[in-house]
């Protein structure tokens, strides 16, 4: 049970981690339409071209600890979600690939913006696809050649949402990385976007009380809200206090560690709504847990690396902090 | 026709596979000589091996870009297409690949982007140290994944309980039978195509007489490897075909093209077209008894043949014979074409014979196909199983609708397509654009202290005060 949830956590810890590294740099393509000069856009993917790599690793390795830990859930719901992962997977390959061509290019650079700004957003919103099926619960039964359990009104709600939280990321990391107008721009875009991202918070979370009375009952049984009553309290704090650090000057990097304490907060309420389920109502992380002998294989690998991987992750971040430099052309 | 789901799931997994592995086999090797002239740049200080580290940076910085998102997808593909199976191995498999995760991906993704764009943000010693971290990186990842395959080849270490895997001894796991030849002959393979890749550029610089110093310096290294690596992969792949033999006889039995149940004095077949309906070879050219003498070291030894199993238990057996003879035979050349070179070197002659520049040339990508048809070998000839003996391929696939995977499967033909014409263009345009050349030198140095940064500081800041 102890192994069970240490991989049940570990799991969160790797997914909230993609979502807030691979967030801020998929983000960007979403907010590229908003910057047409091509020096900002230069700017924009030399403020990422470093950590993009880095960031997308957390993906598979959330995918990873789903099949070392709970490959009866890695299976399940990995085919259940087929189209989403997939139309996701292409869609990273070229916005992945824009950033290695994009600086080789001239006349093709039009369409790598396309590829990097494409790219991005479909990923984004077939993650919110994913999130919002996962929620609501796939039938992973149902799976003949018509069902499209992955497309419904809440999943396309979530999907924007992810969206808007991501470039709302974006916003505030662009925002830390330049000066001038591009840093100008990004806050104001930043702005705007807390307001959606609040307003898509509430409206998942309503929806979900709504539709789900087990999600219901955990929030309102008996002394629960007084004890969850921080997470919505503290995200509105966090949000209105970013709407204002956006507006002014005074804060450099705040921004940015406010928009990821949003996510934290959301995340976690999202754990709250679906622990102990990996596959809400049908496959508690238990039942899919992988036997002993791979957990304990597995368990001095986590403890020494992860910590190790945030160390020189954090040591790469600490190298290229700052303001982007527009004369560094790298390799 | 009816559209199968499993064949294409099984279609895609091979075409996605196969389309990853084009790029690895090519960066393992690179990032091993990329470390290599950036250390004997800082030992020697001689320019021609920072121009060479700064040259062959780019093609690998793409290369890997491309392995990087083409392997995303296998990592999700185990549970999207072949779900059944990641449920009865996830138990072995998973932690196998999340240790190659922990222990390699994220150390190469960490310092790469140190390596690539921090050439003048840390210390000379610190940016050495971030590319042969990288490279390091590429070979653990190898381990870890080469483990894993050679699992699937021959399993070990397991019990298996209500038809799942359990893991009952992991160094079993790991050091399973067929490991460390696989291992061995793997990294061998992925340092010759590196090798064959550095030369054959640079043999195509020396034919264009462009780029002098850098292109002979990196010609003659890569030969010198090559002469080095070539035999020494024969010698491996010949230990790696005797665990075959011990391990997998049917494998090694279509490698071969040997039908009978079994055949004493078996000939090495150079050429045949094995007929899985006859149950025999036609039109063979064969040297008689070698493969007995090669496989068994005896001139009547007795070799298993395919019709000691029933057909359904039998690989696909032209690809594997064709795919083995694709190997051995650049192999071969490769081989000579490392002793041609010793032979013209001692005349002088290394940089001057059209002849070995010219094969050089045209062998660039020799290491990369000799690889491929290589894990045809290894993963056709394992078929019918993906768990060597235990597990069909054809039961563990995802119960998906075919159209799904018909529609996936189209997507990938069309986006590899278009990468791989998008890559070699990208590949040719900075082959032909060539080294930085030595009078860009001050602003190509490493470290903290080199003057192209400073230089390029002091030009931005002119430029910032002329607008205002």
């Amino acid at each position: 049970m102890e192994l069970g949830f240490f991989y049940f956590l570990l799991l969160g810890f790797a997914i909230l981690m993609y979502v807030v590294l691979d967030g801020f740099d998929l983000g960007l393509g979403i907010l590229y339409p908003w910057f047409d000069d091509e020096s900002q856009r230069d700017h924009m993917m030399r403020s990422i071209s470093h950590v993009w790599d880095g960031n997308e690793t957390w993906l598979v390795f959330g995918g990873v600890v789903l099949f070392a830990a709970f490959p009866v859930a890695y299976g399940a719901i990995l085919s259940t979600l087929y189209v989403p992962i997939m139309i996701m997977l292409i869609a990273l390959i070229f916005r992945g690939v824009a950033f290695e061509y994009r600086f080789k290019s001239h006349r093709s650079k039009p369409w790598w913006d396309k590829a990097f700004a494409i790219g991005s957003s479909v990923a984004a919103f077939c993650q919110g696809l994913m999130l919002g099926s996962l929620v609501q619960g796939v039938d992973a039964d149902a799976i003949d050649g018509s069902s499209l359990n992955w497309l419904s009104p809440f999943s396309v709600l979530t999907a924007f949402s992810v969206m808007a939280g991501y470039a709302l990321l974006a916003s505030c990391y662009l925002a830390m990385k330049s000066r001038g107008e591009i840093r100008d721009r990004a806050a104001r875009l930043g702005r705007r976007l807390v307001v959606a991202v609040m307003i898509a918070m509430a409206l998942v979370s309503l929806w979900t009380l709504i539709e789900a009375p087990e999600i219901r009952a955990r929030w309102f049984d008996g002394y629960h809200l007084l004890l969850l009553s921080p997470l919505p309290l503290l995200s509105l704090g966090a949000g209105w206090l970013l709407f204002k650090d956006l507006g002014g000057k005074q804060h450099e990097q705040r921004p940015f560690f406010l928009a990821v304490a949003l996510f934290v907060l959301g995340f976690a309420g999202l754990v709250v709504g679906l622990f102990p389920y990996l596959v809400p109502r049908q496959l508690t992380f238990m039942q899919a847990l992988a036997p002993a002998s791979s957990l304990e294989f597995l368990l001095p690998g986590v403890l020494i690396f992860v910590p190790l991987i945030c160390a020189y992750t954090l040591w790469g971040y600490r190298i290229f902090s700052g303001k982007v430099e527009d004369f560094e052309e790298g390799y | 026709m009816e559209l199968d789901a499993a064949l294409l799931s099984r279609l895609q997994f091979a075409f996605t596979v196969s389309f990853h592995i084009l790029f690895p086999s090519v960066t393992i090797g690179l990032a091993t000589f990329i470390a290599v002239w950036e250390g004997l740049w800082l030992k020697t200080r001689n320019p021609v091996y920072l121009q060479l580290a700064k040259f062959w940076i780019k093609p690998f910085a793409i290369t890997f870009g491309m392995g990087v998102v083409s392997g995303i997808v296998l990592s999700y593909e185990f549970g999207t297409n072949f779900s059944e199976f990641s449920r009865i191995t996830g138990a072995v498999l998973g932690p196998l690949m999340a240790y190659e995760v922990l222990t390699a991906f994220f150390l190469e993704a960490g310092f790469l982007g140190v390596m690539l764009f921090g050439w003048q943000r840390v210390s000379e010693r610190m940016h050495f140290f971030s590319t042969c971290v990288v490279a390091l990186g590429t070979w653990i990842s190898a381990f870890w994944i080469i483990v894993a395959n050679s699992w699937m080849q021959t399993p070990a270490g397991y019990e298996i309980v209500d038809g799942v895997f359990q893991v009952a001894s992991w160094p079993e796991v790991i050091f399973n039978p067929s490991m460390p030849y696989r291992l061995a002959h793997m990294l061998l393979a992925a340092l010759i195509t590196g090798t064959f890749v550095v030369a054959g550029v640079c043999a195509y610089y020396l034919l264009r007489r462009k780029y002098q110093p850098m292109a002979r310096k990196g010609f003659s290294m890569a030969l010198w490897f090559a002469l080095v690596l070539t035999p020494l992969q024969a010698f491996v792949g010949d230990l790696h075909g005797l665990n075959v033999k011990e391990h997998q006889p049917i494998k090694l039995a279509a490698m071969e093209g040997i039908w009978p149940e079994t055949e004493t004095g078996a000939p090495l077949l150079l050429f045949a077209l094995p007929s899985k309906e006859d149950e025999t070879n036609h039109f063979e050219i064969a040297i008689p008894h070698l493969a007995s003498l090669i496989l068994t070291h005896e001139l009547e030894g007795e070799l298993q043949g395919l019709k000691s199993v029933p057909p359904e238990d039998r690989p696909p057996v032209a690809v594997v014979f064709f795919s083995f003879r694709i190997m051995v035979g650049l192999g071969v050349l490769m081989i000579a074409v490392a002793l041609y070179g010793l032979w013209l070197r001692r005349g002088g002659r290394l940089y001057s014979s059209p002849l070995l520049l010219r094969v050089c040339t045209l062998l660039t990508p020799a290491g990369v196909v000799a690889t491929v048809a290589g894990w045809y070998v290894v993963e056709v000839g394992r078929q019918p199983w993906l768990v060597n003996g235990l597990v069909r391929t054809m039961d563990v696939v995802s119960p998906l609708p075919a159209e799904r995977v018909l529609f996936s499967l189209t997507m990938f033909v069309i986006t590899y397509s278009l990468l791989l014409a998008v890559y070699l263009y990208f590949m040719r345009k900075l082959i032909r654009k060539g080294p930085p050349d030595f009078a860009s030198l001050p602003e190509q140095l490493i470290g903290t202290h080199a003057p192209g940064y400073a230089l390029a500081w002091v030009k931005q800041l002119d430029a910032h005060e002329k607008v205002h």
